[in-house]
């Protein structure tokens, strides 16, 4: 210890340590502690790349992509796009995510329409109605949601009938323990003037609906836009589809010799998925809709209805603009939630994401860091656009505040 | 109430009667009475008796059919699929009650069950301080909270004091449930702690690593993390180094709890007033003593509902290291279906373990509710 290095208040402190000192600051140790943290994470990652190389070379395996575009010769029994055995794994990669992408969005709709209701109903004040559906949510959310899906698939193979016995609903419909069977539409020429008619339909009514709003803003005169909205993208294409001569067919399932044919199938294992990361899915969301309507001030209501305006309107002026606020971001990550949960699919053999490049092609090609690495990154992307757009819509419905 | 309003109510009739006395008036809401209580809430409007309709014909529907099928036409002796279908047509509970060790223990050998069932009541004991204040001699018990991780592990695994050990593949059934799920939580909270903290630093690096690190996790699926840990995570640690595949499981599950943890505690430390943060900074306090005395125990103390939900959350996905080959008690389910003297009898196996898991969660959010009210000192 030198006393030239000693500043006045150090030697006061005695504390000569120069380091110490710079510790005692706030800046510098602020300054301090994030250079450690950096030089430890960097050594850390250093350390863990550095193991895996090492394993990697012992086993004699390369780190490498090639094998997207080698041959994946196995099969997928569900796929959106084109795809046969002789396909690349990349490509089975695409059929696996689009199947992952299916089973989200579907789920999302049923979910969100399902929890709506459920919520709402939990809220009336019919108290057999509001018990039951209260039963249902904490019966549902209480269970794994892996044993809702393995209990939905296992009803479904082992109490649906073969498909030769298949229960047939009105000769379109048929219920079989190797999947569902819906009539499949088949489209003829001039079938494209009603598609034209719903898309302009569809302008149509968006440009009414923007006109009525104005309207209500400047004049306080509400039309009947939901009704006119629904008539107009019903009606339009239904006219000119009758006009152009009914050019649609259905190709409705036949029983084959084995099997039925024809139609469009749908998997148990995708039904099984679907319905069960819905119900478990709608449970949360019932009890999310019912603390966002249940979170607005009941003097709202009153206020409303001691301007004379009917319960209906009250609830879509006034209690739901301001519901939608709370209920927004918890509904975002609830679909969050169903992206990720829908993973569980490999357990019944839907083949999602996981299943084909993070199953067969992991099995087959041995590059578990490899199909590892996409499987984790497709689901990130997959969190990131669900939650880009959700935040996008928070942000439109905000509060705007001065 | 909608039915007790008067087109010319005034003051002064109010007066001449004594209340529910005026002829023209309806009774008032305070009358009471299964009749005037069915008319409000079942009856009340035309939706809502359609309502009560539906619900009560969905209820003739489900009702009967279940409870005929789980308690009326179910058998609950017999050896074999064979004994049930020859005595009833409904479930075949017997088929639960010859697995139920099974179900409980896994595959560990029975001669050692007693230190699971050991390793069980002493959770309970170190639980017991966590859950209500006035356990006597709170701080030492606290102590033994601390320690119960270790002296679980010790008292499981064996291999030293004279126990016999036990591999951890043999550990299965609903005690793997539960070593996953505790193991989780325990290491989760104060790591969960730490992230949050480290998320509302103002030091930039400490920041962004905290947020990356939640993001990743929260992005990805867990049975993606069992993935990594079944196939990935012997990779990284030196050549030649093995360990227990359990433990990797451990890792990764609690470091995915820990990431939910912290947006849970972040969500509290967000309701603290900055005011408290400035009081104990002109207290003098340093940083690390205005979080432990002043900033924390409120901020927890907040997060307890969301804390217990994601302990529920994480106990319900113990059930998915089924994917990564561990039998756990649905996995157990699932591979006793195997067994060609009980096959096909998956709703049974999947009922069962559905009403297990429905009571014990349900428990879990109950205590959650009544900790709420209890520690609920606002205004």
């Amino acid at each position: 210890m030198t006393t030239t290095v000693d500043q006045g208040s150090a030697t006061a402190q005695g504390e000569p340590n120069v380091l110490l000192k710079l510790w005692r600051n706030k800046e510098t140790r602020s300054v301090i502690i994030q250079i450690v943290t950096m030089a430890l994470l960097f050594a850390f990652f250093a350390y863990i790349i550095n193991n895996a190389v090492l394993n990697l070379q012992a086993l004699g395996k390369t780190f490498s992509f090639d094998f997207l575009q080698e041959p994946a010769s196995y099969d997928i029994n569900q796929t959106l796009i084109e795809y046969t055995s002789r396909s690349t794994h990349a490509r089975a990669m695409l059929v696996g995510i689009l199947n992952t992408a299916l089973v989200a969005f579907c789920g999302v709709i049923l979910a969100t329409v399902l929890g709506f209701v459920l919520g709402v109903i939990r809220l009336s004040n019919n108290w057999l109605a509001s018990r039951i559906v209260y039963v249902f949510i904490e019966f549902t959310r209480n269970v794994p949601v892996l044993l809702h899906i393995l209990l939905i698939h296992g009803i479904m193979v082992h109490f649906l009938p073969l498909p030769k016995q298949a229960i047939s609903v009105g000769d379109a419909l048929f219920l079989s323990n190797r999947g569902v069977y819906a009539p499949r539409p088949e489209f003829l020429d001039g079938f494209g003037f009603t598609v034209a008619a719903f898309g302009i339909a569809v302008i149509a009514a968006v440009i009414f609906r923007r006109w009525a709003r104005k309207v209500q803003e400047e004049t306080g005169k509400i039309y009947p836009v939901f009704l006119i909205c629904t008539g107009v993208i019903i009606g339009l294409p239904l006219i000119v589809f009758l006009i152009s001569g009914s050019p649609l067919v259905w190709e409705l399932p036949k029983m084959g010799r084995f099997n039925l044919q024809g139609g469009v199938m749908m998997l148990p294992e995708f039904l099984a998925l679907w319905l069960a990361l819905s119900f478990y899915t709608s449970a949360f969301i019932a009890e999310i809709v019912r603390s966002g309507i249940m979170a607005i001030n009941k003097g709202q209501w009153e206020a409303a209805g001691a301007l004379g305006i009917r319960r209906n309107r009250v609830l879509q002026l006034v209690i739901i603009p301001q519901a939608l606020r709370v209920i927004i971001p918890p509904l975002a990550s609830q679909y969050l939630n169903l992206t990720k949960n829908s993973s569980l699919a490999i357990a019944i053999g839907y083949m999602d994401i996981v299943a084909t490049i993070g199953g067969i092609t992991l099995m087959q090609t041995g590059k578990e860091m490899e199909t590892m690495i996409i499987v984790l990154l497709i689901y990130l992307s997959f969190s990131l656009v669900i939650s880009a757009f959700m935040n996008w819509y928070n942000k439109r419905i905000a509060l705007v505040e001065r | 109430m909608a039915n007790t309003q008067n087109p010319d109510m005034t003051p002064g009739l109010v007066n001449a009667y004594e209340p529910g006395e005026h002829p023209d008036w309806p009774a008032p809401s305070s009358v009471k009475g299964p009749v005037h209580w069915i008319k409000t809430n079942l009856f009340g409007s035309v939706t809502n008796t359609l309502l009560t309709l539906l619900t009560i014909y969905l209820l003739y529907k489900i009702i009967p059919a279940m409870v005929d099928w789980m308690f009326i036409d179910a058998a609950y002796t017999g050896t074999s699929r064979k004994d049930c279908e020859a005595q009833a047509g409904g479930a075949c509970w017997a088929f639960i009650g010859t697995r139920l060790q099974l179900f409980i223990y896994g595959f560990y050998p029975e001669a050692e069950r007693w230190r699971v069932n050991l390793t069980a009541i002493l959770l309970f004991v170190a639980l017991a301080p966590v859950l209500y204040d006035n356990v006597p001699h709170r701080g030492k018990a606290l102590i033994f909270t601390v320690l119960y991780p270790l002296i679980a592990g010790v008292l499981l695994v064996g291999g030293i004091f004279g126990l016999e050990y036990v591999a951890t593949d043999q550990f299965g059934g609903l005690m793997l449930n539960v070593i996953i799920g505790v193991t989780g939580i325990a290491f989760s909270l104060p790591i969960g702690i730490c992230l949050a903290l480290g998320r509302q630093s103002h030091l930039p690096v400490l920041r962004i690593v905290c947020i990356a690190f939640i993001e990743f996790i929260r992005g990805v699926p867990l049975i993606t993390l069992l993935f990594v840990a079944a196939v990935m995570l012997s990779y990284f640690v030196p050549p030649g180094t093995n360990f227990d595949l359990l433990v990797r499981m451990l890792i990764m599950v609690t470091l995915f709890a820990s990431g939910y943890m912290a947006e849970v505690i972040r969500g509290g430390l967000q309701a603290i007033p900055k005011g408290q943060y400035e009081a104990a900074d002109s207290m003098g306090l340093k940083y690390w003593q205005s979080m432990r005395l002043i900033v924390l125990p409120q901020a927890l103390k907040i997060a307890i509902p969301g804390i217990v939900n994601t302990f529920i959350a994480l106990y319900k996905d113990t059930t998915l290291v089924i994917v990564i080959g561990r039998l756990d008690i649905l996995g157990i389910g699932r591979s006793s279906l195997a067994d060609s003297k009980w096959q096909g009898l998956s709703t049974e196996v999947y009922v069962f373990v559905a009403i297990f898991f429905f009571i014990s969660c349900f428990l879990m959010s109950r205590y959650s509710l009544y900790l709420e009210k209890k520690l609920h000192t606002g205004h």
